[in-house]
């Protein structure tokens, strides 16, 4: 906090209100209101309601569609997570090397951070088509009898694509200003004591820069477990058979499509359960624990 | 520094390999895109241009039944303007006021409205789709930019960048300008406003781009196809894409695309150290 401040008795609350009457409005009353219908049963024509308890998180966890969800997702987040940080570190070594063109490199490796979720999906979609989809066709011309309309492996493969795909730039421009803030001395340094590239990047580069590894770990996993939402709406919609509906889009299909309220609600609690314990974890854990 | 000419080589391959990797797909539409639609379901997918860029493209700007619906894409791309400016306007000077108060001042209940920003960050709009529909039904706002607008600024991101910047300014500032006379009012607008100018246009950027590319609010908010930004109208396209037995509008679909990306990655290009600078540093 700031060693001098104003002590004003009216003017911060006008400052802050703005701020906090949207957040009432749109944020609190939407998430008690989550909450509420969590814990009540409607009946099929939506007249009235009943409170019962835990009955609908009894219903929901054990039901074998959402804990098949709850395990693509998070198989499906790791994957996207590990894949796109690893692409990406790959590339951001590479550029910070070159001196020839490496701005040329540097912006078209990083405009993907402005395509949505949606586009990315489409592309992907376009591409795997049956009728005319390049990688379809080259997938199936090398023999792998490449199905992802019906095989569950297949489409997650290509959900998986998609979603490192859009993810990689995001992951360069952090990864390539983390390096370009290595000083100079430590890399001349490091090339002093050690020939390999190899050898020196994992002995000097890749430990200076676990802080941001470990920052873009949890703004991956967020990204895969939320904004991937885009992403298989228009490309798998989940099938087959909901083997690729990650929990968000879950809550998105029973809860607007179903119109299943307090089925719907329940899973969002348990979702905002699972996000506030990643978000905490961030802030206690990754804070203190990695530093050089 | 010692680069052998091999790792040069390789450098270089790789960085080409990575970019075309990014920019293929991307590539692939836009070509498929100016081709007939006879031609690209007979041929598949396009590597090269055509000849039907403008008959395409202008189609899908002003002649709605191209779009499968009632809007142009003209008409999208204004939504889509308008969410864009909206959201990033909007956010920036919301939360600007807000970490003005939490930084600069001391008051009663500094501590709880802290709380109550901070816990924005931990539900994201996503896991209350369902009730947020709701309130902005009963309040009577589906189908407007109201609506469309104000539950996506309801994250508190944008006031923890500023809280997190306005820490760094100096607190001598606050002290000359108290010497001088100036009020919290005066202090905010004439030397708090102007520092920092570089950090609200970076988030400025950044913003527009995320409300630009927002998708699962958009499409349960408007039902009224004049409200589509042009991220919707992707979908919809594509969910006619396969309707009344004709050949599928693939170029259109593709155009349609290329469209939706276009602004938003000039913005980008263009701005890049700017946005560049506005990423790195406010996510820490």
């Amino acid at each position: 906090m700031k060693r001098v401040q104003f002590e004003h008795s009216a003017v911060p609350y006008l400052f802050v209100a703005p701020q906090i009457l949207i957040i009432s409005i749109f944020f609190l009353w939407p998430a008690a209101q989550a909450v509420y219908q969590s814990f009540l049963l409607e009946d099929a024509f939506g007249m009235s309601s009943q409170f019962v308890w835990f009955r609908n998180f009894e219903d929901v966890l054990s039901s074998s569609s959402w804990t098949r969800s709850a395990i693509f997702t998070v198989v499906f987040s790791v994957l996207v997570s590990v894949l796109s940080i690893a692409i990406s570190l790959f590339l951001a070594v590479r550029a910070d090397e070159v001196v020839r063109g490496a701005k040329s490199y540097k912006t078209l490796l990083m405009w993907g951070y402005a395509i949505a979720p949606p586009v990315a999906g489409l592309l992907g979609n376009m591409l795997f088509n049956p009728l005319m989809g390049d990688l379809y066709m080259a997938f199936n011309s090398f023999g792998f009898e490449f199905n992802h309309i019906e095989n569950a492996n297949d489409a997650a493969f290509v959900v998986i694509l998609i979603a490192v795909w859009k993810q990689v730039s995001v992951n360069f421009i952090f990864f390539l200003s983390g390096l370009q803030g290595i000083p100079k001395s430590v890399q001349e340094a490091a090339t002093l004591d050690c020939k390999s590239p190899e050898r020196r990047f994992w002995t000097i580069t890749f430990p200076l820069l676990a802080p941001t590894t470990f920052f873009l770990l949890v703004i991956n996993l967020t990204y895969a477990f939320f904004e991937t939402f885009g992403i298989i709406d228009v490309s798998t919609k989940g099938s087959p058979g909901g083997s690729t509906a990650t929990l968000v889009y879950k809550v998105y299909v029973d809860g607007f499509l179903g119109a299943d309220l307090g089925g719907s609600s329940a899973q969002s609690v348990l979702l905002m359960i699972m996000v506030s314990v990643l978000t905490v974890f961030q802030f206690r854990f990754i804070e203190r624990k990695v530093h050089y | 520094m010692y680069q052998s000419k091999w790792r040069i080589f390789t450098n270089h391959a790789i960085l080409i390999l990575g970019a075309l990797f990014m920019i293929m797909p991307v590539w692939i539409a836009f070509a498929s895109s100016t081709h007939t639609r006879e031609f690209v379901f007979q041929n598949g997918l396009q590597f090269w241009p055509g000849e039907h860029f403008f008959e395409n493209y202008g189609a899908i700007l002003f002649d709605a039944s191209a779009t499968k619906g009632r809007v142009t894409a003209l008409e999208m791309l204004f939504n889509s303007m308008v969410l864009g400016l909206g959201f990033a306007i909007g956010k920036v000077i919301i939360s600007m006021m807000a970490a003005y108060a939490i930084v600069y001042f001391r008051f009663k209940l500094a501590v709880p409205l802290f709380w109550v920003v901070f816990s924005t960050l931990l539900l994201p709009l996503e896991v209350r789709i369902v009730p947020s529909y709701e309130v902005v039904a009963s309040l009577g706002l589906l189908n407007t930019y109201t609506g469309l607008i104000l539950p996506l600024i309801a994250s508190a991101t944008g006031t923890f960048f500023f809280r997190q910047f306005y820490r760094s300014v100096p607190d001598e500032l606050l002290e000359a300008a108290r010497l001088d006379g100036a009020g919290p009012i005066r202090f905010f607008i004439d030397i708090l406003v102007p520092l920092s100018v570089t950090m609200i246009a970076a988030i400025f950027i950044i913003m527009f781009v995320v409300g630009w590319n927002q998708y699962l609010w958009p499409l349960l908010m408007t039902t009224d196809d004049q409200l589509y930004t042009i991220v919707i109208g992707i979908k919809q396209v594509y969910n006619s894409l396969y309707e009344g037995g004709q050949i599928p509008q693939f170029p259109k679909a593709f155009a349609l695309t290329i469209m939706a990306t276009i602004p938003p990655v000039l913005v980008v290009v263009v701005f890049q150290r700017m946005f560049v600078k506005g990423l790195v540093e406010t996510e820490k």
